[in-house]
C-alpha cells in the first residue's frame, strides 16, 4: 500500500519536474515580447469597442496606436471618438507623446420631412428597414433622398444615442452621441453626417440632403433646400457651396454668424443651441421676409431633440 | 393523356382568378400626352437622341440603346418632344423620360399597319437579329431583358431548343392568353423567325391547362409548322419561371447561376414573340402591348392594347374607373408585381398587368414567430431554404447568404405566400440579394 502512494509521488514528482523544465525553455525560446504599454492604454480607453476608430475593438486600437507611437513618434490617424480629447490626452501621456485636440464631433441629422412638413402620399407595408424600403421606393412622403424613418440608425447606434420621434418620424440625436459614426454607416440615403457640435454645442447646418431641383423637392417637402443660392451670397467666409441645388455648410470654415439662418426662404438651415435673437429694427426691404419667418419658423418645433427643441420654441417666439 | 408534365421543385396554386379571360383586346385611345420613361429595359437605361421642341412620328427613334445589355426606344405616338425630365417611376424614385405632347396620328412610312399576315420568311438570321434590335424589343414577359442579348449565345454556346413561354402562370393576368387566341398565326411566324434567328430545329410552346382554347389553337396553328410542338402544362405556380418552364417542358437542369442557354434552351414570351413578328415582318418597333387591367371591384376587367408611355389612370378608367375601396394598385400580377406610387406611372415595355386590391385584400397580416414547418422549403422552385436565408440577410450575415445561394432566386414569392407565420420571408429575401448582388460588384471591380 505504502510503496504504491510512494511510487506515484515521486513519477508523478519527476513528470513535474521533466515537464517544467521543457516548458521553461520552450517559454524563453518563443518568448513574444508585448508592450505593457499596450496593457495601459487599453485600460484608458472607453471599452466600448464600437469601432468608431476604424479598428475592431479597443484592444485593436491599443496595439496600433502604441505600434505607430513606438516607430514614427506620432498618433495621427487616431483617435477614439467615444472617449474623445480626455482619452487621448492620457493616452498620448502613457505613450509620452503630445498631441493637438480635436474638436469634438457629433452625429448630425440632415433632413426635416417630418409628417407634417412631407405629408405621406404612399403606406409603407413590409420589413421596418431602411435599407429595404430604400431598395423598394422612394418614401412615403415622396421624397426620394428624405429619411424613411424606419430606424436602420437607432439599430445601430451602440450608446443609446439616438431615437425615433414618433411624432415626426425622424430620428433624433440625443447628448449621448460619441460620434462614432455607426448610424452614418447604417443610413441608406447618407442622411447622418458627423459634424463638429460647435463652441457651447452650437452649430448651424441644412438641414436637408435634396439633390433636385428646388421645384421638385419643394412639391414634396416644404421645408427643402431649393438651391436658391441666397445662403451662399450672404456667407461672408465661403463656408456655403451649392452642388446640385444642395447647399452645404463646411463647419470648418462657418463662423455661426447665423446670416445663412435669417435668408434661407425654405427655413431649411437649422441654427442649434443659439440664444434667441434680439428683435431687429425692421428695415423696409427686409419688411417681407421677417414678415414670413415666424410663420415658417414655428413648424420645426415638432422636432423634440433636447437640445434643438429649446432653440426652435426661442425661434419662434421671436 | 398521360399526366401532364411540369417542373419537380416546390410550386404553388394560388387561385387563379382570371377575371377578364375571354375580353377581347380593345385598343386603348392615344392619350395627349405620354411619358416614355429612359430605364424600360434589364440593364442600362437608354440614351434620350431627341430634344425639346423635336418633331417626331409614331415609330421613330428617340432613345439609343446605352450599353450592350440595353434597347432601343421609339416614339410610341407622334407630336412633339415637350421635355425630358426626371419622372417618378412605379417605386416613386424619379429617372429620366421624355415627355412628348401628341399632335395627330403621322406614323413612319416603312411601318406596316395593315393586319395582313405574312408568313414567307426572306431574312438571314443576322437580318432577324439586326431587326429585333432596331426594334427595342424586350422580354415582354415582365423581366424586359433585350431580346437581341438572347438571340446572340455567348461564344462556344449554342441552343437546340426555343421555349415559347404562354404559361402565364400569374394570377389574374390574360394578357397573353387572349393574344395567343386573337394572334395565334402571327405568334407562330414569330416562332419560326426566332427559330431561323436561334438556327434551331425544335421549337415547342408551353401553355398551362387552365387555357384549353389557347392550347387548341395553338396546336392546330403549330401542326402545319415542322419542328413546332404545343406542350400543355399542368397547373403550377412559377411555371413561367424560365428555369422552371424549361425543367416542365425539357426536363433539363438550368445550374446555378447560369444562363438557360448553358442547357441549350432559349425562352421567349409569346409577347415578345408577337413583337419579333411585327418587328421583322411590319417593320414596327415595339411601341405598344397588350395589358390587363383587372380586381375584384373593378367593374368591367379588360385587356387593352395600349401605347407605351400612357399613364396608368387611363388604362383604370377604360376598365371602369377606380372603385372606392381600392386599397392598392399593382403594376404586373399579384405575385411578382410592385405596387404602384402612383396612378400617373406610364404603362413601360414591361408592364404586363394592372391589378388593382381591394381595401381589405391589401393588408398584410401580423408577422408571428417561424414554427419550422418547413412549408417556405417545399415551395421554393430553386430549392433553398427561405426562412435561412431571409435570417441570414436580416443579421446581416451577407457572405453567408451568399454561400446559401441566395442570388438563385427569382423572387417568385411562392415562400411568403405560403408561410403560415406571415413572415415577409421575400422582403428580405430581396434586401439579401441587393446586399449579396452589391457585394459580387464591388470584388469584381478589385
Amino acid at each position: 500500500m505504502n510503496h504504491i502512494v510512494i511510487i506515484s509521488v515521486v513519477v508523478l514528482g519527476i513528470l513535474g519536474l521533466v515537464s517544467a523544465v521543457i516548458l521553461y525553455f520552450v517559454a524563453s525560446k518563443f518568448k513574444v515580447y508585448e508592450d505593457p504599454k499596450i496593457d495601459e492604454v487599453e485600460a484608458a480607453l472607453p471599452s466600448a469597442n464600437c469601432g468608431g476608430c476604424g479598428y475592431p475593438g479597443c484592444r485593436a486600437f491599443a496595439e496600433n496606436a502604441t505600434k505607430s507611437a513606438s516607430k514614427n513618434h506620432s498618433l495621427e490617424g487616431f483617435f477614439c471618438p467615444v472617449g474623445g480629447n480626455e482619452v487621448m490626452q492620457k493616452v498620448a501621456g502613457i505613450l509620452g507623446l503630445e498631441i493637438e485636440e480635436k474638436d469634438p464631433m457629433i452625429a448630425v441629422v440632415r433632413c426635416n420631412g417630418s409628417y407634417a412638413h412631407s405629408p405621406g402620399k404612399v403606406k409603407f407595408e413590409g420589413v421596418t428597414s431602411c435599407a429595404f424600403a430604400h431598395a423598394l421606393y422612394a418614401g412615403e412622403g415622396g421624397c426620394q433622398y428624405g429619411c424613411l424613418g424606419l430606424g436602420d440608425c437607432v439599430a445601430a447606434c451602440e450608446f443609446d444615442a439616438i431615437h425615433m420621434n414618433p411624432e415626426t418620424g425622424l430620428p433624433v440625436v440625443s447628448d449621448k452621441c460619441t460620434a462614432c459614426g455607426a448610424c452614418v454607416i447604417a443610413c441608406p440615403r447618407d442622411i447622418i453626417e458627423l459634424r463638429k457640435k460647435g463652441p457651447k454645442d452650437k452649430r448651424i447646418f441644412v438641414s436637408c440632403v435634396n439633390k433636385e431641383k428646388g421645384a421638385i423637392a419643394i412639391k414634396n417637402c416644404d421645408v427643402a433646400c431649393i438651391g436658391c443660392g441666397k445662403c451662399e451670397k450672404v456667407c461672408e467666409f465661403d463656408a456655403i457651396t451649392i452642388t446640385s441645388f444642395l447647399s452645404y455648410i463646411d463647419f470648418d470654415k462657418c463662423r455661426l454668424c447665423r446670416k445663412c439662418v435669417e435668408v434661407c426662404p425654405t427655413n431649411s438651415i437649422w441654427e442649434v443651441n443659439f440664444k434667441p435673437r434680439k428683435p431687429k429694427v425692421i428695415k423696409e426691404p427686409e419688411k417681407k421676409e421677417t414678415a414670413k419667418k415666424p410663420e415658417a419658423a414655428k413648424k420645426p418645433v415638432e422636432k423634440t431633440s433636447v437640445a434643438e427643441k429649446s432653440v426652435n420654441t426661442k425661434k419662434s417666439e421671436k | 393523356m398521360g399526366l401532364l408534365k411540369t417542373f419537380v421543385l416546390g410550386g404553388i396554386h394560388p387561385p387563379e382568378n382570371k377575371l377578364s379571360a375571354g375580353q377581347p383586346v380593345r385598343t386603348l385611345k392615344v392619350p395627349d400626352q405620354v411619358v416614355v420613361p429612359m430605364g424600360q429595359n434589364l440593364g442600362a437605361p437608354s440614351k434620350p437622341v431627341v430634344k425639346r421642341g423635336d418633331k417626331v412620328k409614331t415609330g421613330q427613334l428617340i432613345a439609343e440603346a446605352g450599353g450592350f445589355i440595353s434597347a432601343r426606344i421609339h416614339s410610341p405616338v407622334s407630336g412633339t418632344v415637350f421635355k425630358i425630365d426626371q419622372v417618378m417611376d412605379m417605386s416613386g424614385y424619379r429617372r429620366t423620360a421624355v415627355i412628348i405632347k401628341v399632335d395627330g396620328d403621322e406614323w413612319m412610312e416603312d411601318i406596316d399597319r395593315s393586319d395582313t399576315l405574312v408568313t414567307e420568311i426572306n431574312f438571314s438570321p443576322e437580318e432577324i437579329i439586326e431587326k429585333v434590335k432596331d426594334a427595342g424589343i424586350v422580354g415582354m414577359g415582365g423581366a424586359t431583358f433585350p431580346t437581341h442579348v438572347k438571340l446572340m449565345p455567348p461564344p462556344g454556346k449554342s441552343a437546340d431548343y426555343l421555349l415559347i413561354n404562354g404559361v402565364e402562370c400569374e394570377p389574374y393576368l390574360t394578357a397573353d392568353h387572349q393574344l395567343m387566341l386573337e394572334k395565334g398565326a402571327e405568334i407562330i411566324v414569330g416562332t419560326r423567325l426566332l427559330m431561323k434567328a436561334l438556327k434551331v430545329k425544335k421549337a415547342v410552346i408551353g401553355i398551362e391547362n387552365n387555357k384549353p382554347d389557347a392550347i387548341r389553337q395553338m396546336t392546330e396553328l403549330a401542326a402545319k409548322e415542322e419542328g413546332i410542338t404545343v406542350q400543355p402544362l399542368k397547373v403550377k405556380y412559377p411555371q413561367g419561371g424560365e428555369k422552371q418552364l424549361i425543367k416542365a417542358v425539357t426536363g433539363r437542369e438550368v445550374p446555378s447561376g447560369k444562363l438557360p442557354v448553358e442547357v441549350g434552351c432559349v425562352v421567349q414570351n409569346v409577347g415578345t414573340t408577337f413583337a419579333v413578328y411585327e418587328a421583322v415582318m411590319k417593320n414596327k418597333p415595339l411601341i405598344e402591348r397588350v395589358v390587363t387591367v383587372t380586381g375584384k371591384a373593378l367593374s368591367n376587367p379588360s385587356n387593352l392594347k395600349v401605347r407605351i408611355g400612357t399613364p396608368i389612370k387611363f388604362l383604370v378608367e377604360e376598365a371602369g374607373g377606380l372603385p372606392e375601396d381600392t386599397g392598392k394598385v399593382i403594376g404586373g400580377g399579384p405575385m411578382m408585381g410592385k405596387a404602384l406610387a402612383t396612378l400617373d406611372v406610364p404603362v413601360v415595355k414591361g408592364t404586363s398587368g394592372v391589378l388593382l386590391m381591394r381595401e381589405a385584400e391589401s393588408h398584410r397580416l401580423p408577422e408571428s414567430p417561424c414554427i419550422r414547418c418547413s412549408k417556405c422549403t417545399q415551395v421554393c422552385p430553386m430549392g433553398l431554404e427561405p426562412f435561412l436565408l431571409s435570417r441570414l440577410s436580416r443579421m446581416g450575415r451577407f457572405e453567408d447568404a451568399e454561400k446559401e445561394k441566395v442570388m438563385d432566386c427569382i423572387e417568385c414569392g411562392s415562400c411568403q405566400y405560403t408561410c403560415p407565420a406571415h413572415i415577409p420571408l421575400l422582403d428580405y429575401l430581396r434586401l439579401g440579394k441587393n446586399k449579396v448582388g452589391a457585394l459580387i460588384r464591388a470584388r469584381s471591380k478589385k
